[in-house]
């Protein structure tokens, strides 16, 4: 049973894969390229050391931000609002950090924090809008979004520009050292050989790892998680069983933003120690294509934001060899969001025929079977 | 209830809605002058006109979609998909080629969302935000094996693109005939400068000098899309999808077909305002050249209530203030004296209502901005483009309750459920 | 000579995964004549009708329709045929007009546009000739329900429909809406119509119909005239037996009371006053039985006990506190438990195992939690508990409720409330869509705790169950509590006046 559970599961994400690659190669042969060859070449070179670091690298803000996305998700609220939330809690914390000196593992705690906060500040007010005014936070949260990035653009050219920056490039000041958060290279290399090109193994990863494993333990062990969750099965039926809905919005939101927070903090703490312009944008909604793919499911998540993330780092050996474009990656990444969705959908629904008849079978009483048909047949 | 007097009680009513902005703009400029002479003018006018398009045409889209039934916040990326196609079809065989070609290539998009949505009851905000992720996924990998290979392009933008053509009206704007240039009338009433007569004028000659023929197809849209939803069978049936589609069912009416048809409809409008950007707004295909109009579209869809001409009105406030500070800040910093006058005004509307909180706030806000107009020369150029997203959050504050979304809108429909 | 054949079905059997919805149904309608269809709730008759409309395709069997074999794969088929269908959830769109929802998918066209001018003629023609008061440029959300219900069927006649099939039509309607609908039909039947009816109030089918059919089960039982029969002998077939009707014991009750409602007022979501100055007050081991006409209050009184609806005047006093003010966890924590009318929607997470449907409403006591952390362990042995003592048939507690059958799944929400040992339980239409033999362990189990000192709200559209079940019992109209009888001297019909604000001066109230 739990056997063929766990098939069914993985089913799905392993055949929109497949088809994602089967559409990849198609447009590769439309432009005259061999897959084989160019898949080949991206298994070789992602399976290199310094590929995997890059690789862990580039998942750990993806899997935070699938996390956040997640945590709304799981009671159908759309937090489109993860890529404003981020950007302007990493703008925010990256100054707060710069303004203090605390001893080391203070001062990245307090950064964390700052950070928390800010992004929780921001989803709230779409939580916040959802309970009082009723205003749907797709839209608020797309609109909060527009607003997030004006404020990060005016702040950094204004209050929080760092003063002594002579240069164009917009920054705000750097934060201590004692604000940096160590790199795991001292560790990966005692169980293999040297990193080369001076990549580093970004230590947030245990952060992200905390945090899927906090909000797994939310959900499935905690009376808050447990209403969370039935909020999003049946809000109806949640409300009548005690859940205060408004309340369980705004803690969603605020969970989900505090998470939020967190992922623009391995470039800043780990990499770059200040804001500036080429902080990188968009993983809010690379973490939606995360949370869907893995089904805002911790483990799920983690599948997704390490291939995302393995895709981005092994793409551009393509370029260097000239063996297809990188950019194919893009195209395989956008078709497998699209065909895991609809491979759900399809999953989901063919579990529920199949269960439906096990139970009928199981429990099938020869006297009154006629009149009794499974009602979840007919939807809700 | 004889329904002409409505009809002419309308259009007067809206006649005097429209003198009553200009002399409120007209105003406000008399008060900010020297600072700007941009507020209103044939140039802002005509600016106003080409920046509603693109976001009139993804709220069209949005409306298509979501009478059927269907939420469409894929329309970003469809819009994407129009840019991109929009270019490369002019480039290949002509700008008007372009326009249908990006058309097309939005349409191809919302035929994978209707595919999703209504073939495979996947939830639509989940599809349209895979939409989104795919849409720049396969334009940038087109531009790498197209652009990027041709002289003036690259992997992030197309070699420039022609626009397909402008005109003049005759006899208003001094448009031709046969040859025969006609007198600029509007024109030389702008010129004359006579207080609010001149400035409306200005606005009519901006809006009908070096017109686009795109823009005229584009707003030929709203009728046509009103005409095609309330008075043709299909249209009705479409509406029926978003309302109540086990109804439709019932009456054999092929909901899904209905739906597919409305949400690649909504596709091809979303593409349409993609090609109007490269084609006829900056002529040119750059990568994320749309920043978020389909989501702006989408916005116009709630301001304007689910209505063609309310996306309209919608598209052209936020094309205005697109528009103002493109060409003029300082004319955004003397809207903030017309916003306060405003704010005020609806303060002491609550007033009279006895709702003191309420007109305290507003006050409050209105005392606020005139300060700001006050003790500033500008205001911070972030501003101005985020106006469209505060105005949609301000009319979703205060104006839920009053709108009214399709009864069955996001839900979603499979044959013989209940 | 015999009427000649408008509709005959011959062995028609339908499937779905696990259950026999129709099997060999046999039906033969006359043309011209009132078809009443009778069966108990889950007997197959909407499954039947939904067939001969084109919504299901049987899986055998074979339909005649005016002497020719057809199959219809869509309604629009059946439409063409002439048969109309007058569903029992109105299947109109409220956001549309009345003219647009009867014209929808048969626009009569001018220049390839609606031609609106010849479909409100058409319409204003059909109202007046069929006797039918309607307005085509309404819109339908502000028409009442005998107004939507007219609607449906001139949408069905603008069709062009010689067959029209009812689904329980009376079901939403007040008496003098259903007097109004008998003669709306018999108008019908005058001009040739042939009606199938489908219904389970035996009194108003014998009232209407001509013939009529039985179905227990899926299967046909017989063809009778109406004639020929008494309700009880149709109450017989239907049932296969004695009328199972719940036999009143007597015992103590107490003088403790348990709820006592003083002056509640609330709003609707229309906004007008939904309860107005309603007194209540149930006491320990005592079932209150609250009877009245859909949609007039009782939805709003559950939403008020429970904490759902805020109280606009009044108060709650629960077990000697006043809960007025308590959100819907703190009272259902302090012992009031709920079953409500629609299970779906209220009382299950149909896409969750039955063990954490099970804990659903008791989440933050034991068994089921520990401090703020969810017992695991706890929670599925207690639903292992329930499940074998209330007789729940399923696989597993890992089980989702979603593939449940209708009366297991209520078995499940009654049984995980009387688990948990509530002080007043709110049962609304506990036995809805329910199969005979889980009504009857229903009702056994509402008595059982009854005579334990649990105090029962018992709210139902089934006067059988409410008089056979109920120690006392009151009736709502318009929001207000208009009578309050003694079960034991009430007959249907007394309870009916009352529930219908007819004849109340003529049937004095029993207290």
């Amino acid at each position: 049973m739990t056997g063929r559970r766990i098939l069914m599961a993985l089913a799905a994400p392993v055949s929109a894969f497949a088809f994602s690659v089967l559409i990849s190669s198609a447009v590769l042969i439309a432009v005259g390229t061999n897959p084989i060859d160019a898949w080949a070449e991206m298994l070789s070179f992602g399976m290199r050391l310094e590929t995997l670091v890059e690789t862990s690298n580039r998942a750990t803000p993806l899997y935070l931000a699938g996390i956040a996305v997640a945590i709304g998700f799981r009671m159908n609220l759309f937090n489109i609002g993860v890529e404003g939330q981020y950007t302007i809690a990493a703008l925010l914390a990256a100054s707060a950090g710069a303004a203090v000196s605390l001893p080391a593992p203070l001062h990245i705690l307090f950064i964390i924090i700052v950070a928390m906060i800010v992004g929780s500040l921001f989803s709230g007010v779409a939580g916040y809008l959802k309970v009082t005014r009723g205003v749907h936070e797709v839209i608020s949260t797309i609109m909060l979004n527009a607003i997030a990035w004006a404020m990060v653009g005016y702040l950094m050219r204004t209050w929080l520009a760092d003063p002594n920056d002579t240069t164009l490039n917009l920054k705000t000041r750097e934060i201590a050292e004692s604000g940096r958060f160590p790199n795991l290279n001292g560790i990966l290399q005692t169980f293999t050989r040297d990193i080369k090109g001076g990549r580093e193994l970004g230590g947030f990863i245990i952060i992200a790892v905390i945090a899927g494993i906090v909000f797994h333990l939310y959900l499935t062990r905690t009376r808050s998680g447990y209403d969370l969750r039935i909020t999003g099965l049946n809000p109806f039926a949640a409300e009548a069983s005690g859940v205060d809905p408004k309340a369980t919005v705004v803690r969603a939101m605020l969970l989900s933003g505090a998470v939020a927070g967190l992922i623009g903090l391995p470039e800043i703490l780990g990499d770059d120690f200040k804001y500036d312009l080429s902080f990188t944008k968009g993983l809010g909604f690379a973490g939606i294509a995360v949370a869907l793919i893995g089904r805002n499911h911790p483990a799920g998540i983690a599948v997704g934001a390490l291939l995302f993330g393995w895709l981005d780092s092994a793409a551009p050996i393509l370029d260097v060899r000239g063996d297809a474009p990188r950019e194919i990656v893009s195209i395989l990444q956008g078709v497998v969001v699209l065909s895991a969705v609809v491979a759900y959908e399809v999953a989901s629904r063919a579990r529920q025929t199949q269960e439906a008849r096990d139970t009928a079978i199981a429990t099938a009483a020869p006297t009154d079977t006629g009149s009794d048909k499974p009602e979840g047949e007919a939807g809700a | 209830m004889n329904p002409v007097p409505l009809k002419e009680s309308r259009a007067l009513r809206w006649m005097v809605a429209i003198l009553g902005l200009v002399l409120v703009l007209s105003l406000t400029q008399e008060l900010a002058r020297p600072e700007t002479t941009d507020l209103i003018s044939a140039g802002t006018a005509a600016s106003t006109l080409r920046r509603a398009v693109p976001i009139l045409l993804a709220g069209l889209g949005g409306i298509w979609a979501e009478r059927a039934g269907v939420v469409n916040i894929g329309l970003e990326g469809m819009m994407i998909l129009g840019t991109w196609f929009g270019a490369w079809g002019a480039l290949e065989f002509g700008p008007w080629w372009g326009i249908a070609i990006g058309i097309a290539g939005g349409a191809a998009g919302g035929l994978l969302h209707a595919v999703a949505t209504v073939g495979f009851g996947v939830d639509h905000i989940i599809s349209g935000v895979a939409i989104n992720i795919l849409a720049p996924g396969i334009t940038r990998f087109l531009s790498r094996e197209i652009f990027a290979k041709q002289s003036g392009g690259g992997i992030t933008q197309s070699p420039r693109v022609e626009s397909v053509g402008h005109f003049d009206v005759p006899f208003v704007s001094g448009g031709e005939i046969f040859g025969w240039a006609t007198p600029d009338i509007f024109g030389w009433i702008d010129d004359r400068g006579w207080f609010v007569v001149s400035d409306l004028f200005a606005v009519a000659s901006g809006i009908t000098s070096n017109v686009s023929w795109a823009t005229l197809l584009a707003i030929a849209l709203v009728p046509g899309t009103v005409y095609v939803l309330w008075r043709t069978p299909f249209g009705l049936r479409v509406r029926s999808c978003g309302e109540h589609p086990v109804a439709a069912d019932s009456l054999g009416v092929n909901v899904y077909r209905m739906k597919y048809a409305a949400v690649v409809i909504s596709g091809g409008m979303a593409g349409f305002g993609g090609a109007f950007i490269a084609i006829e707004q900056t002529g040119i295909y750059r990568e994320a050249q749309t920043q978020g109009r389909g989501f702006i579209g989408l916005a116009t869809v709630i301001f304007g209530n689910w209505q063609p001409l309310g996306a309209f009105l919608g598209s052209i406030l936020f094309g205005f203030a697109d528009a103002l500070q493109l060409r003029d800040r300082t004319a955004v910093h003397a809207l903030l004296l017309l916003t306060g006058v405003a704010v005020g005004l609806i303060a002491l509307r609550s007033l009279k209502r006895s709702q003191p909180v309420g007109a305290g706030v507003l006050l409050l806000i209105s005392a606020l901005m005139l300060w700001w107009y006050l003790v500033t020369d500008s205001v911070m150029s972030e501003l101005p483009p985020v106006t469209p997203h505060i105005a949609t959050l301000i009319v979703l504050v205060f104006a839920t309750s009053r709108l009214r979304m399709p009864a069955a809108d996001g839900m979603r429909y499979r044959k013989g459920q209940e | 000579m015999p009427p000649a054949t408008a509709v005959e079905l011959t062995g028609i059997t339908k499937r779905f995964p696990g259950v026999i919805a129709n099997d060999d149904v046999h039906i033969r309608v006359a043309e011209g004549e009132i078809h009443a269809v009778v069966g108990e709730n889950g007997a197959g008759k909407s499954t039947l009708m939904k067939i001969l409309y084109g919504m299901l395709v049987p899986d055998e069997g074979q339909m005649t329709v005016g002497g020719e074999v057809v199959s219809f794969s869509s309604p629009g088929e059946a439409i063409d045929r002439g048969i109309g269908m007058v569903h029992q959830h109105f299947m109109l769109a409220d956001n549309l007009t009345v003219m647009e929802n009867v014209i929808l998918g048969a626009e009569p066209l001018r220049r390839g546009a609606i031609d609106l001018d010849a479909a409100r003629a058409s319409l204003e023609k059909l109202g007046a000739s069929y006797g039918l008061d309607i307005h085509p440029d309404d819109m339908v959300e502000t028409l009442e329900v005998g107004e939507r219900q007219r609607v449906e069927i001139i949408k069905v006649l603008y069709r062009g429909a010689r067959i029209l099939i009812l689904d329980e039509p009376t079901a939403v309607l007040v008496p003098q809406e259903v007097e109004e609908l008998f003669r709306n039909l018999r108008e019908l039947k005058a001009q040739g119509h042939t009606i199938i009816f489908i219904d389970h109030k035996l009194t108003e089918v014998l009232a209407i119909a001509d013939t009529i059919t039985v179905l227990r089960a899926g299967r046909t039982v017989t063809t009778v005239d109406a004639g020929d029969v008494t309700a009880q002998e149709l109450a017989e077939l239907m049932i296969g037996g004695d009328l199972p009707s719940p036999s009143t014991t007597t015992h103590q009750i107490d003088d403790h009371v348990t709820l006592s409602l003083a002056g509640v007022t609330v709003t609707g979501d229309d906004q007008r006053e939904a309860l107005s100055d309603v007194d209540l007050a149930i006491h320990r081991g005592e079932i209150l039985g609250v009877a009245g006409v859909e949609g007039n209050g009782q939805g709003e009184l559950i939403e008020a006990i429970l904490g759902l609806r805020q109280l606009a005047g009044g108060s709650l006093t629960f077990n000697g506190e006043d809960i007025s003010e308590w959100p819907v966890r703190r009272r259902r924590e302090s012992g009031i438990g709920y079953v409500p009318e629609d299970r779906h929607r209220r009382g299950l997470l149909l896409d969750a195992p039955l063990w954490e449907n099970a804990m659903l409403g008791h989440q933050t006591v034991e068994p089921f939690a520990k401090g703020s952390l969810i017992d695991r362990a706890g929670a599925r042995n207690a639903t292992e508990a329930i499940v074998s003592r209330f007789d729940i048939r399923t696989p597993g507690i890992d089980t989702t409720a979603r593939s449940l059958s209708g009366g297991n799944q209520q078995k499940l929400v009654i049984g995980r409330e009387i688990a948990a040992n509530p002080l007043l339980l709110i049962a609304a239409h506990p036995t809805r869509g329910i199969d005979v033999g889980a009504q009857a362990a229903v009702w056994e189990e509402l008595r059982r705790v009854r005579t334990k000192g649990l105090s029962v709200l018992l709210i139902s559209a089934d006067l059988h169950e409410l008089i056979g079940l109920a120690d006392r019992l009151v009736v709502m109209l318009g929001g207000k509590v208009v009578a309050e009888l003694d079960p034991a001297d009430t007959t249907p019909r007394l309870l009916g006046s009352h529930m219908t604000g007819a004849d109340v001066e003529n049937g004095e109230p029993a207290q």
